[in-house]
C-alpha cells in the first residue's frame, strides 16, 4: 500500500526526543535511563535530557498534596517544552504526565490547554519504540526464561501490553514464560509500600511466587518501583530469580549490570545468585 | 454500626496472620474475576452497555429530586407508603413503627446493605422484635453474630467447616451424628429451617437493586428466592432503599440489570429478578396487605454536585472488591465498617466522616484494576485520591509524613539542590552496601525493610553519569 494511503500518518524521520529519566531511575539504576538512550536513539531519535526535570510530582498528587503537585507540573512543562516527544521508561511516571497532570490545571484554561498538548506528546518508552517509531525487533541477546509482569499504570493507563512481548520475542536466546495473573498489581503503590508494609508484601510475595512457578529465571517489567518491591521480597525469600528492567534485556545491556538486588562484587563459586 | 475503620491498620495485620481467613480468601480468589472475564467475553456490547449504564446513572443522578419524587407519587398511587428518612436512626424507627402496627414478633430479611448500615437487626432485638435473616450467607452469619465481609458474598471470610460447625451449635433440635457430605446438605437444612420462619413472620423486609420512577416499582436480584418468599408471605413488606436506588424507567432498569449480574457472578441474569409495586390488588392471589419504603438519605444527599457524585452510580455488584489485591489480602473485615472494597474505600468517608475513614483510601496501590471493571465507570482510584486532598488540607495526614512530603518538595523544586542531593545519597547507600546487592535493614526504613530486603543503588546517579559522559564525548 502506498504510504500515502496508510492511516497513519508517517513518523517523523527524525525526532526530537526529551527523556524523562524519573527520580527512582536517576538515583537508584542510571543503567535503565541509558538503556533507554540507546533503544531510542537506534530508533532514530535525537535524544535530549532536559536539566530541569526532577520528579513527576506523583508523591505529592497520591498524597493528596495537590498544591504542590501542580507546582512540579508547572517546572516540568517549562522543562520538557518543545519536544516532538518525552519519553519516559516507566508507566507510572508517563501515566502522571500524560494522564494526571493535566487535571491539575482545570481551574487554569490556559495552562490547562498547554498541559493537554504536552500530555499528548508524553510516552512510555516500549509502547514508543513500538507504537510510534515502529520498531519490530532489537539487537540483544539473553540466554534465559523471561516473565514479564504488566506495572498497573504502564498496562491500564497506557496501554503497554503486546508491545513489550512483541520486542522480547525479538532478543536472541529469550523464552517467554507466561505467570499467573501477570497483571495483578505487585504491591509497590508508592508510599503504600511503607505506609502499609504488611499487606504490600503479601502482593509482593504473590507475585514472586507466581513468577517462580512459571518456570521463568528471570522476571522483567517497566517501572523501577515494582521491580525495587519485587526484587526486594525475592532476595528476602531466598528466590533464586533474577530481576530486571525490560529497557536493560531490550538494549542488550545485561551483561555490563548484575540484576537488581543482586551483589555486584564477583562472587566465588557457589556463592550468591547465578 | 460501629466505624472500626480507625482501626485498618491493625485489623489488616491481624487478617493476614489468619489462617483460616487466608484459605477462605485464596479459596474464591480468582474465581469471580475468571467469570466475568467470561460473561464479557460472550457478550459483544458489554462495552457500549458500560456506558449506557453510566449515562443513565449519571442523568438520574443529575435529576434526582424529580424522578425521587415522581418514584415516590407511583409507590403512593400503587397503594405503598414512603417513609423519607434523612439518619440511619429515623430509618430504624420507621422500621419499628410499622412493625408495632401490626405487633410484630418476627421479621424476615432478604440480603440488605442498607440494613446494616443502620445497623437494624440489633435494634429491632432491642426492642423485643425477632428478625431472620434468610438469604444463606446472612443467615449464618446472624448465626455467628457477625457482620457482612462481602456486599454479595456476605460469609465469603467462611470455609465449609465453619458453616457445620455453626449449624451443628445453632439446630440443635437435629440428630448430632448427621454428616455434611457436601455443600447441599448445608442448604437444605438451612432450606427447612427457613421455611417455618417464612410462614411465621410478620413482616418481610427487602432491600432494593433498583427504584423504578416511573412505575413505582422496586427490583430485587437474588440467586436463592428468598427475597420472593420474604416479601411476598407476610401481611406486610418493607422495602430498604438509599437514594441513589432509583431509576427513570423498566427500560433504563433492563439495562442496567444487563450490566449487574455479568460483572458481579459472571452470570447472564441472578437467577431471581422480582418487582414488586404495592400492596396486593384486588384479585390479587397474593402479596402483602401493607407495602412501605423507607428511603434513606444518611448523607447521600450531601455527595450530590461534589466532587463524590460519581460514586452515587455504583450499583453494589461488587467486581471492584472481586478484583482488589487489597481486598483479597485483608478480607472485608479489615475495612472496619459496612462496605468494604474500593466502593468503600470511597463510600464510607462519605458516610461516616474522612476523620474516621482516613486509613480506606489510603490502603489503595491505585493499580487501577477496580476502574477497569466497574460496570457504571466510577473513577475510584481519583475518588480515592479526592478523600487523600481532603485529608491532607485538614492536616488529618500524620506529621511526620507531612514533613518527609515538603522536605521531599523542597528539593524537587529545586534541581541543582536535588543533584547533589540524589548524588550523595546515591554514593552513600552504594558505599555502605559494599557490593552486597541489597539491604536487609535500613535506618528510617522499617516499614520497607520488615519483609523486604532494599536494593542497593548502582552509586552513581544517572544525571552525574551522564555528565561526565557528554563531558569525555566533547
Amino acid at each position: 500500500m502506498p504510504d500515502s494511503l496508510s492511516a497513519q500518518s508517517p513518523p517523523l524521520k527524525s525526532p526530537r526526543v526529551a527523556l524523562f529519566v524519573t527520580c527512582l531511575v536517576d538515583l537508584h539504576r542510571p543503567s535503565v535511563g541509558f538503556a533507554a538512550l540507546r533503544l531510542l536513539e537506534a530508533a532514530g531519535c535525537r535524544v535530549e535530557v532536559p536539566r530541569a526535570q526532577t520528579c513527576c510530582g506523583q508523591p505529592a498528587y497520591n498524597s493528596g498534596d495537590r498544591a504542590t503537585a501542580r507546582d512540579l507540573a508547572r517546572r516540568i512543562l517549562d522543562a520538557l517544552a518543545g519536544y516532538d516527544y518525552v519519553v519516559a521508561p516507566s508507566g507510572s511516571c508517563a501515566g502522571m504526565l500524560r494522564h494526571h497532570l493535566p487535571h491539575l490545571f482545570d481551574d487554569d484554561p490556559n495552562t490547562r490547554a498547554k498541559a493537554d498538548a504536552f500530555a499528548a506528546r508524553v510516552h512510555e518508552l516500549v509502547s514508543f519504540l513500538v507504537d510510534v517509531r515502529g520498531v519490530t525487533h532489537v539487537e540483544a541477546r539473553y540466554e534465559g526464561n523471561v516473565t514479564y509482569h504488566d506495572s498497573c499504570s504502564g498496562l491500564r493507563e497506557m496501554g503497554v501490553k503486546a508491545q513489550a512481548r512483541t520486542l522480547l520475542a525479538s532478543v536472541d536466546g529469550l523464552t517467554l514464560k507466561e505467570m499467573n495473573e501477570p497483571e495483578t498489581c505487585c504491591g509497590f503503590g508508592g508510599t503504600f509500600s511503607v505506609k502499609y508494609p504488611e499487606i504490600s508484601v503479601r502482593m509482593a510475595s504473590d507475585k514472586t511466587r507466581d513468577a517462580a512457578s512459571s518456570g521463568a529465571d528471570t522476571l522483567l517489567a517497566g517501572d523501577l518501583g515494582c521491580l525495587l518491591n519485587i526484587a526486594g521480597r525475592a532476595a528476602r525469600e531466598g528466590r533464586d530469580i533474577r530481576v530486571r528492567h525490560v529497557a536493560e534485556v531490550l538494549a542488550g545491556m545485561t551483561e555490563e549490570l548484575p540484576p537488581i538486588g543482586a551483589p555486584t562484587r564477583v562472587a566465588k563459586p557457589g556463592e550468591g545468585r547465578k | 454500626m460501629n466505624v472500626d475503620s480507625p482501626d485498618f491498620k491493625r485489623r489488616a495485620k491481624r487478617a493476614l496472620d489468619n489462617a483460616s481467613l487466608q484459605t477462605a480468601l485464596t479459596a474464591t480468589r480468582g474465581a469471580f474475576a475468571a467469570r466475568r472475564a467470561a460473561a464479557v467475553a460472550a457478550l459483544p456490547e458489554f462495552e457500549a452497555l458500560r456506558d449506557a449504564a453510566k449515562a443513565i446513572k449519571d442523568h438520574t443522578l443529575a435529576h434526582l429530586d424529580f424522578y425521587l419524587e415522581t418514584y415516590a407519587a407511583n409507590v403512593e398511587r400503587a397503594g405503598g407508603h414512603v417513609h423519607w428518612c434523612s439518619t440511619a436512626d429515623e430509618a430504624r424507627e420507621a422500621v419499628l413503627a410499622i412493625c408495632r402496627g401490626v405487633d410484630a414478633r418476627t421479621v424476615t430479611k432478604g440480603k440488605s446493605m442498607i440494613s446494616e448500615e443502620i445497623a437494624l437487626n440489633d435494634y429491632l432485638e432491642a426492642n423485643g422484635v425477632q428478625p431472620v435473616e434468610t438469604d444463606l450467607g446472612e443467615y449464618i452469619l446472624q448465626l455467628r453474630h457477625e457482620a457482612p465481609s462481602h456486599i454479595i458474598a456476605p460469609a465469603i471470610h467462611l470455609n465449609r467447616d465453619d458453616w457445620e460447625t455453626a449449624f451443628r451449635k445453632a439446630h440443635t433440635d437435629r440428630p448430632a451424628d448427621r454428616r455434611f457430605a457436601e455443600r447441599r446438605d448445608i442448604m437444605v437444612e438451612a432450606r427447612e429451617e427457613l421455611r417455618e420462619k417464612f410462614l411465621a413472620a410478620d413482616v418481610g423486609i427487602t432491600g432494593a437493586n433498583f427504584l423504578i420512577a416511573e412505575t413505582g416499582s422496586s427490583v430485587i436480584v437474588t440467586n436463592e428466592g428468598n427475597g420472593d418468599l420474604t416479601q411476598t408471605l407476610p401481611k406486610v413488606h418493607i422495602v430498604l432503599a438509599s437514594i441513589e436506588k432509583v431509576v427513570p424507567t423498566l427500560e433504563d432498569t433492563t439495562s442496567l440489570l444487563r450490566v449487574l449480574a455479568r460483572s458481579a457472578t459472571g452470570q447472564d441474569f441472578s437467577v431471581y429478578t422480582t418487582f414488586s409495586t404495592g400492596p396486593r390488588q384486588e384479585g390479587d392471589l397474593d402479596g402483602p396487605i401493607d407495602y412501605h419504603v423507607i428511603l434513606l438519605d444518611n448523607g447521600r444527599s450531601a455527595m450530590v454536585g461534589s466532587e463524590f457524585q460519581d460514586m452515587l452510580r455504583c450499583i453494589r455488584c461488587s467486581a471492584c472488591m472481586n478484583h482488589c489485591p487489597v481486598f483479597f489480602a485483608v478480607g472485608g473485615h479489615s475495612y472496619g465498617w459496612v462496605y468494604p472494597g474500593p466502593m468503600g474505600s470511597v463510600l464510607t468517608p462519605a458516610l461516616v466522616g474522612i476523620e474516621r475513614a482516613g486509613n480506606l483510601p489510603n490502603a489503595s496501590t491505585f493499580c487501577g484494576k477496580c476502574e477497569s471493571v466497574c460496570p457504571v465507570k466510577i473513577p475510584l482510584p481519583n475518588l480515592m485520591r479526592h478523600w487523600r486532598e481532603r485529608e491532607f488540607e485538614r492536616h488529618l495526614a500524620p506529621p511526620v509524613v507531612r514533613a518527609n512530603l515538603a522536605l521531599w518538595a523542597w528539593f524537587a523544586r529545586h534541581p541543582a539542590a536535588y543533584r547533589l542531593a540524589t548524588r550523595a545519597a546515591s554514593r552513600a547507600m552504594a558505599l555502605a552496601a559494599r557490593g552486597r546487592g541489597a539491604f536487609r535493614r535500613l535506618p528510617f526504613a522499617g516499614g520497607w525493610t520488615g519483609g523486604r530486603d532494599f536494593p542497593a543503588p548502582e552509586g552513581e546517579t544517572f544525571f552525574a553519569r551522564y555528565a561526565r559522559e557528554q563531558r569525555r564525548k566533547r
